[in-house]
């Protein structure tokens, strides 16, 4: 597609003078990054930080959260994002576990990019950008969760013409060669919509939480989100890492906490 | 010492300068064709993405990831035994460290290339520098062997410079086109003792520096990994255990290599059974060394049998991948270490088979560390899958095929032995006693 012209746009760049690319770069990444996260937070003063809680007492693996996710992005069928997988705990239950994004605030994925292709904005989401990434593949090797999807081939034709740029905030359609991860739907989110998979839970099993307003909503019930946590005992996975994911589970059907 | 070994040592190090002999052309057809199937291959890669190689979306690092470790790793020895002989002042180095050098060379040259056979946008690969970001290990590895690159080769290069003399006599009637080439990179030498004060003084100074550059190269290359979280890969003692690797693999490939330019060349009575043992000392001593940080970081791992480490060491010692782990750590290190050093006959012989073994294993090894550390079930219910498909063999067997190419080319323009290395080594002997035979020449077997 775009492969072979802008390679060759890198090295005639590369030719050109480095010094003077370096000095746009650098002055157009942060201005860049800036812009985006604004835009989300024209009316806020403190932006949100999003968090999700995920009820396995509920989900029953039906997987229409995959689904969705993937219609919402245009993803083929091996891109689950949002990936339910099926758990038999140490008493030989079997329950399903579905697994975003955690969004870590300590994020390992983006430690390891060597050009700062996945990054942060203000509300705790951790985006890609897949004009800048170099497809290394690091940050699949790095993240503890095995939430990131490389796109080892183009991606599918979209089902219905887009009406803009793909952007880190809404990466539709994905970029080949580069990888890619859920980011709790930012565009719908920025626009008072639910992420896909929340909208699509027929369980009512997923809620988007804001930390900042402590609350938590499933699109039909709104709850108080630390009290919510509390009250159910709430984990988050792996949290021994130390990668404090933003996304919180609840346990209930007598599965072990240390599924690990 | 005695002309007459002199004027035949300069004979046979020259002798493959400018000849092109039925089986040097051989040589070159057949080894240019792996490498361009394997440029071939590359390109396929390059016009239809890396979804024509068998890496998905659990193991994403795989053939090209091992390979980059692996001849990066030859590379490191290969230098480091150069450097090694020289500040021992080893007196049998002379016939050895032109070989070592350009091997090392060679090797880098070919790494090198793998991380952006890996990349998944190598068009991007020049906006690195651009977005660097210091804290990746990426990063740290770019810069690393970019240094290493430039290290190695004024390496190779400035023992070089008093033999371009040699190498441009020996050139013959060719001379004529090459000879304003020779004579420039050659830098003016004339054999002044300031100059030769000069050249004494940058090779020690290249060989004390080779060895902390190659050390931090492949230092950061196990970082690649050792900063994971995943089991198998997140050790402590993953830095070491690279360099350690590195330079067993680099010591074994010399061996190989001088084994073959010995015959090819035939340098049998220059470079002989004395060479190949003191150079198995090497061997078993690394090799010893490996095994043992090897058997540390399992026991350590294995005692505690964290949630991580534990499906991956299972597959190891007993799952899908003990067959590759038996046969790497028996036929491709217990096994070869004594039949390097066991005393008995044909010692060049065993000490190039013991090499070829310890080469395969150590290949072996990488992807032993590479693979089942991706395929692990990190979401602790899945395991991943990995074959590659003939993209990747078709590159890797395409980069290992170019490495003897660059050699047999560059000892076709280049003296194989160092002559100016040898003469210093003579001069250079401290209590000059009535020898039967000068320093570099091998007796029988000792």
């Amino acid at each position: 597609m775009a492969g072979p012209v802008s390679r060759r746009q890198v090295l005639i760049g590369g030719g050109l003078g480095a010094s003077a690319i370096v000095a746009a770069a650098a002055g157009m990444a942060p201005i860049r990054f800036e812009a985006a996260a604004e835009s989300e937070h024209v009316h806020d003063e403190k932006p949100r930080q999003w968090a999700m809680v995920i009820d396995l007492r509920k989900c029953d693996g039906c997987k229409k959260c995959t689904e969705a996710c993937q219609a919402e992005h245009e993803l083929p069928q091996s891109f689950e994002w949002i990936k339910v997988f099926q758990v038999q705990d140490k008493q030989g239950r079997m329950y399903n576990m579905p697994r975003p994004c955690f969004q870590c605030e300590n994020a390992p994925c983006l430690k390891v990019c060597p050009v700062a292709a996945t990054f942060r904005v203000k509300d705790g989401v951790v985006l890609v950008d897949q004009d800048k990434c170099i497809g290394c593949r690091m940050c699949m090797a790095a993240c503890p969760y095995g939430a990131r999807y490389f796109n080892y081939n183009e991606p599918p034709k979209p089902t219905h013409p887009f009406q803009h740029k793909a952007t880190p905030e809404h990466p539709v359609p994905q970029q080949k060669g580069t990888v890619g991860k859920c980011m709790f739907c930012v565009h719908r989110t920025a626009d008072g919509q639910l992420p896909a998979c929340v909208e699509a839970c027929g369980m009512e099993a997923i809620w988007l939480g804001d930390l900042v307003e402590d609350v938590a909503t499933n699109g039909h019930e709104t709850v108080r989100l630390s009290q919510f946590l509390t009250d159910n005992d709430a984990f988050r996975y792996k949290e021994d890492l130390g990668t404090a994911p933003r996304v919180y589970y609840i346990a209930g059907h007598g599965q072990l906490l240390d599924t690990v | 010492m005695d002309r007459l070994a002199r004027a035949r040592y300069v004979e046979r190090a020259v002798w493959p300068i400018g000849r092109g002999d039925r089986n040097f052309w051989i040589s070159v057809a057949i080894l240019s064709l792996a490498v361009l199937a394997g440029v071939y291959a590359w390109i396929y890669q390059l016009r239809n993405g890396l979804g024509v190689t068998g890496l998905n979306q659990k193991v994403s690092w795989g053939f090209y990831i091992i390979n980059c470790v692996f001849f990066i790793g030859i590379s490191y020895g290969g230098a480091m035994t150069s450097a090694i002989l020289r500040l021992t002042n080893a007196k049998w180095r002379a016939p050895l460290t032109r070989i070592a050098e350009a091997t090392a060379v060679a090797a880098l040259v070919v790494g090198a290339v793998y991380p952006i056979i890996d990349l998944g946008r190598p068009d991007r690969f020049l906006t690195i520098p651009l977005y660097a970001q210091v804290g990746s290990p990426i990063v740290w590895d770019l810069v690393a062997i970019s240094t290493y690159i430039v290290a190695s080769f004024v390496f190779l290069y400035l023992p070089l410079i008093p033999d371009f003399a040699v190498a441009l006599a020996a050139l013959g009637d060719r001379s004529r086109f090459l000879g304003p080439l020779y004579r420039s990179l050659s830098l003016g030498w004339r054999g002044t003792p300031a100059q030769e004060k000069a050249l004494r003084r940058g090779v020690g100074i290249m060989a004390i520096l080779i060895i902390p550059l190659a050390v931090s190269v492949h230092s950061v290359l196990a970082l690649l990994f050792a900063v994971t979280a995943r089991g198998g890969w997140h050790s402590t003692i993953f830095a070491p255990l690279f360099v350690l690797a590195a330079m067993l693999s680099g010591v074994a490939a010399v061996i190989l290599v001088v084994g073959a330019l010995r015959r090819v060349y035939g340098l049998q009575e220059f470079i002989a059974a004395k060479h190949f043992r003191y150079l198995s000392y090497l061997l078993v001593a690394l090799g010893v060394g490996y095994l043992y940080f090897m058997v540390s970081e399992y026991v350590t791992e294995g005692y505690l049998l964290e949630s991580t480490t534990t499906p991956v060491l299972e597959a190891i010692f007993t799952g899908a991948y003990a067959p590759a782990f038996w046969a790497f750590s028996v036929g491709g290190l217990i096994f070869p270490l004594i039949l390097a050093v066991a005393p008995g006959r044909f010692p060049i012989g065993r000490a190039c088979i013991a090499s070829v073994l310890v080469v395969a294993g150590m290949w072996l090894k990488r992807f032993l560390i590479v693979v089942p550390g991706m395929a692990e079930p990190i979401m602790p219910w899945d395991w991943g899958r990995y074959s590659p498909t003939w993209v990747e063999i078709t590159i890797t067997i395409g980069s290992a095929a170019a490495i003897p190419l660059i050699l047999i080319i560059f000892f076709r323009f280049f003296p194989v032995m160092s002559v100016h290395e040898m003469d210093e080594v003579e001069s250079a002997e401290p209590n000059p006693q009535p020898r039967l035979q000068p320093a570099y020449v091998g007796g029988g077997d000792d």
